[in-house]
């Protein structure tokens, strides 16, 4: 019997201890589709494609191949019945050329001798054939993430899978990048290869996608046809209520210069080049400034250097009139900076500590909070519990909750909260949704806008497109540690601020080497 | 009542102790067979000869030795409960040097040489301060806090290794330690302290009441009639009380514990982490040495100079009495005064029965190791609890709610 579909997955149920984290879920992928798979974080997607991929079993449900059930056991079972999937985060061998990464675990051997011109050339055929172009001799760590992931797609062609899976390959993407990787995966879909592609970001769905399944909370929420919905129902049937997409903001009005950065550069640490070389921005009161630019182009030792957790080399830092070029991150504080750290567990919280007492980490040391060097440990409850309420921090036993045991949103909320109630002239806030669902990111842009109008001045670093186009009034394009433009969201487009970020253009502004 | 009692059951305080109750019932059981071991194999030790073996492992602190008709007697025992206590002291006090450090996210194995160093320079100003004419009192003093400050500028130094440098501070306090051994040694050497009124005690300094320096009884001698306890005790609880405030009550605490438990956050919160570092270790270090100072200050017992080749196990004991306490200045009190009755526990075996006192030493060992996986039996704990799974998707009660979201984190990154 010929099944309509290739792979199916049937009710499939899997429970880890005290959570359920796929409740009879069901994902039929068709011959030759693009076939998306949404949902929050924590919404089931990764154990589904774990128990695809054999590294989960089951306790409930079959897979089916072509209308058979098979038994998935591991990955090679995978690999067998010919599923490939790219993950998230790329699983090569930094020292190895493309090619070895490319054969690697399924080398063509001639009496243990390994047969790479025989390798090279069927590698070949597929780049040309695909129009994924990489260099088969460079080692990984030279090349570029994209090319990166066009190795790992050619992975899977060089094993002859059947079914991709993309495991939010767009995360690490330029625009154009984007874009190109869209076209490829139509082109598999052509040729009869079928594409299950695991996102959150519904542009992308409803540009690529044929039909699309949603999960929420573990459950199954429904499979729909791309041609019949829009991204508003889709984000409706992720977050399980209306969402508002857009950021509603009105036009900034800039007032006094709060932040002014002059020739910073800071050096990089394991190698001769500076992280940050001789950028000039300034922030003023009232409006946001986005830092935008791909993953590791210096923006995080920006931040390091702007809030003192790292020394500067040279420049000049002025916060409200005042030099903090070489002051304490105590004195910065102090001056009237608050951060919200990009690594919320590594630098925002005490994750054993309770929630209370991380809610007055910056500001244990005030007068309100101890005396004599004794905490008040009444003051201290009274005013987390006023953060709880105000920014609506859920948590198992409130000020007394360890914040480890607190979901990534509520963690973030209680920092968010921590850092805008200090009411500091400037807030730095470094990926504040990253990690988030939808829910809890409507909320923290809604914060941001509502310190913005508050007068204050808000520098947002971010990786997300849609956040630095919607949230910012002024964008400022990060690539290998200098700013490299300075565009307008109204005037400019998605595709001009992609080229700024690969580093194909620069404008003169912003302090840029010329 | 049910839930009440679930409730606390729940709580991760609760956890804690339990875990170290398991440890402590473990090594007891341990103890039982080794004695049940001994006596089956060695023809002097007849069955019951065993079982007051067993009986003097679990209530030797209750014997007051055998009567005519030759069988264990039982009861209040002063002179066991008051050198049980005189035991405990010094415990008390390298039980919080390696507890507060170990807050600070320090590992403070260099204990036995601020131990030494405290010994140092407590008997040196007990001796070399004549009392004739400064008062004994005064000189008490002195001698204590000298000896505290010897101690927390020795602890200094692998804090300030740490802090600087990153160098590892157990690697610089084993070497410390040695130091402090090799230093000691020397300097007693060169002193004219050492005891040549009595002849048969050779290698010994002088006792401190050879100066007429002593810590005081404070009425505790006719609580315990025949025991060597002394004010000390007193003053190492208090000690003990004063820690647990200063780490849950006070600003200094609060950093020291920031630092310890995520050193980052405690960056980004602008708190100077080299320095909590320093600060931590100085003051395991005066700790330590504090509970030299009252334990040779007692004036009855007298110090073996020559320590280049040993290390004083006070010091390396505070490890296990912190671990067993999960580091909580209160709970350091409690598990010291177990320790020191083992101690007693196994000279009364030795007094009473064919067996000897390191029996005790084998229970003290399982104890030790049984405390470093308090975490470990903490866990299983909390896994058992956990055995019904329930649908993510039913809105939680509150706590059902934080039980799941750790279960969501231990789980990993599945979802």
């Amino acid at each position: 019997m010929q099944s309509e579909y290739v792979i199916e997955m049937l009710n499939i149920r899997k429970e880890f201890p005290g959570i359920v984290a796929n409740d009879n879920i069901t994902l039929q992928l068709k011959a030759g589709e693009i076939h998306a798979l949404l949902g929050e974080n924590g919404a089931g997607k990764s154990t589904l494609m774990s128990v695809l991929f054999g590294l989960y079993q089951p306790e409930a449900g079959v897979i089916k191949k072509n209308g058979e059930v098979v038994k998935i056991h591991n990955p090679n079972d995978a690999t067998a019945l010919h599923i490939g999937m790219v993950h998230q985060h790329f699983k090569l061998v930094d020292v190895f050329t493309v090619l070895d990464n490319i054969i690697l675990g399924a080398e063509d051997t001639k009496m243990g001798f390994l047969q790479r011109k025989v390798a090279r050339e069927k590698v070949q055929a597929l780049s040309e054939k695909y129009k994924l172009h990489v260099d088969l001799d460079a080692k990984v760590e030279d090349i570029t993430v994209g090319m990166q992931q066009r190795t790992e797609i050619l992975k899977m062609l060089y094993r002859d899978n059947e079914i991709l899976i993309f495991d939010e390959p767009t995360a690490v993407l330029t625009p154009q990048e984007i874009d190109e990787l869209m076209e490829i995966m139509r082109g598999f879909a052509k040729e009869g290869k079928s594409i299950l592609f695991i996102t959150h970001k519904l542009n992308e769905i409803m540009a690529v996608a044929d039909r699309c399944t949603v999960l929420r909370k573990g459950r199954l929420v429904g499979t729909v046809n791309i041609q019949d919905t829009n991204q508003q129902e889709l984000s409706n049937m992720m977050v399980g209520r209306p969402v508002q997409l857009q950021v509603e903001k009105d036009e900034a009005k800039p007032g006094d210069v709060i932040l002014d950065v002059q020739g910073m550069t800071v050096h990089a640490k394991n190698s001769k080049k500076n992280a940050v070389h001789d950028v000039s921005f300034q922030v003023r009161a009232g409006e946001i400034v986005c830092i935008a630019g791909i993953d590791g182009n210096g923006q995080t030792e920006l931040v390091y250097g702007l809030t003192g957790l790292e020394k500067t080399s040279a420049g000049k830092v002025t916060l409200c009139g005042k030099d903090i070029s070489h002051a304490s991150v105590h004195k910065r504080s102090q001056a009237g900076l608050s951060h919200i750290p990009e690594d919320r567990h590594k630098h925002g919280l005490v994750l054993d500590d309770t929630l209370e007492n991380n809610i007055v980490l910056q500001s244990f040391r005030e007068p309100r909070f101890q005396h004599m060097g004794f905490i008040k440990g009444d003051a201290v409850r009274s005013y987390a519990t006023k953060i709880i309420e105000q920014y609506d921090v859920r948590s198992g036993q409130g000020p007394v909750t360890i914040a480890r045991s607190m979901s990534g949103g509520n963690q973030q909320k209680a920092i968010i909260g921590r850092e805008i109630d200090r009411g500091c002239p400037l807030l730095i806030a470094v990926q504040p949704t990253r990690g988030l669902d939808v829910g809890a990111i409507e909320y923290i842009h809604a914060q941001l806008v509502a310190q913005r109008d508050a007068g204050k001045a808000v520098l947002l670093v971010s990786l997300e497109l849609d956040e630095v186009m919607n949230v910012s009034d002024r964008i400022l394009v990060m690539y290998e540690g200098e700013i490299v433009g300075e565009l307008d969201p109204k005037t400019t487009t998605v595709q001009e601020l992609g080229l700024y970020m690969a580093g194909a253009k620069r404008s003169g502004k912003g302090g840029t080497r010329q | 009542m049910k839930n009440s009692l679930l409730s606390i059951y729940e709580k991760e305080a609760t956890k804690k102790v339990l875990a170290s109750l398991i440890s402590i019932a473990v090594g007891l059981l341990v103890g039982i067979v080794v004695v049940v071991i001994v006596g089956l194999t060695k023809e002097t030790i007849t069955g019951q000869g065993i079982w007051d073996g067993v009986r003097l492992i679990f209530a030797g602190i209750f014997s007051t030795g055998r009567d005519a008709a030759g069988k264990l007697t039982w009861g209040y025992n002063p002179q066991s409960w008051g050198n049980m206590l005189f035991r405990a002291m010094p415990l008390v006090m390298t039980g919080l040097s390696v507890a507060v450090a170990y807050k600070t996210g320090l590992f403070n194995i260099g204990a036995p040489g601020q131990y030494l160093m405290g010994t140092l320079a407590s008997l040196m100003i007990a001796l070399g301060i004549p009392s004739e004419t400064v008062p004994a009192g005064l000189i008490w003093v002195l001698a204590f806090l000298g000896g505290c400050l010897a101690g927390a500028l020795w602890g200094c130094i692998p804090g300030l290794l740490k802090a600087f440098l990153n160098i590892n501070e157990v690697l610089a306090c084993i070497m410390t330690n040695w130091l402090a051994a090799n230093l000691v040694t020397w300097a007693f050497d060169a002193s004219n302290f050492k005891n040549v009124v009595e002849n048969t005690k050779a290698g010994y300094i002088y006792k401190t009441t050879f100066n007429g320096v002593a810590t005081p009884k404070l009425g505790l001698d006719k609580i315990f009639p025949g025991s060597q306890v002394n004010g000390g005790i007193v003053v190492a609880i208090l000690i003990a009380i004063a820690m647990y405030i200063l780490i849950n009550k006070t600003t200094l605490g609060y950093e020291l514990k920031a630092c310890g438990s995520n050193r980052h956050a405690a960056r980004y919160a602008g708190i100077n982490d080299k320095r909590n570092i320093v600060l931590s270790m100085a003051i395991a270090g005066a700790l330590s040495a504090g509970g030299a100072a009252l334990y040779w200050l007692s004036g009855n017992t007298e110090f073996y100079w020559s320590t280049y080749q040993s290390l004083p196990a006070t010091g390396f004991n505070g490890i296990p009495v912190a671990l067993l306490a999960v580091n909580n200045p209160i709970g350091v009190v409690f598990t010291a005064i177990f320790m020191a009755m083992l101690d007693i526990v196994g000279q009364q075996l030795t007094g009473y029965t064919a067996y000897n006192e390191y029996i005790t030493d084998v229970i003290i060992s399982v104890i030790v190791y049984l405390s470093a996986f308090s975490l470990v039996i903490r866990m299983l704990l909390t896994s058992k609890r956990k055995a019904g799974a329930t649908n993510v998707n039913a809105e939680p009660t509150p706590e059902e709610k934080s039980a799941q979201e750790q279960a969501r984190q231990k789980g990993g990154e599945q979802a």
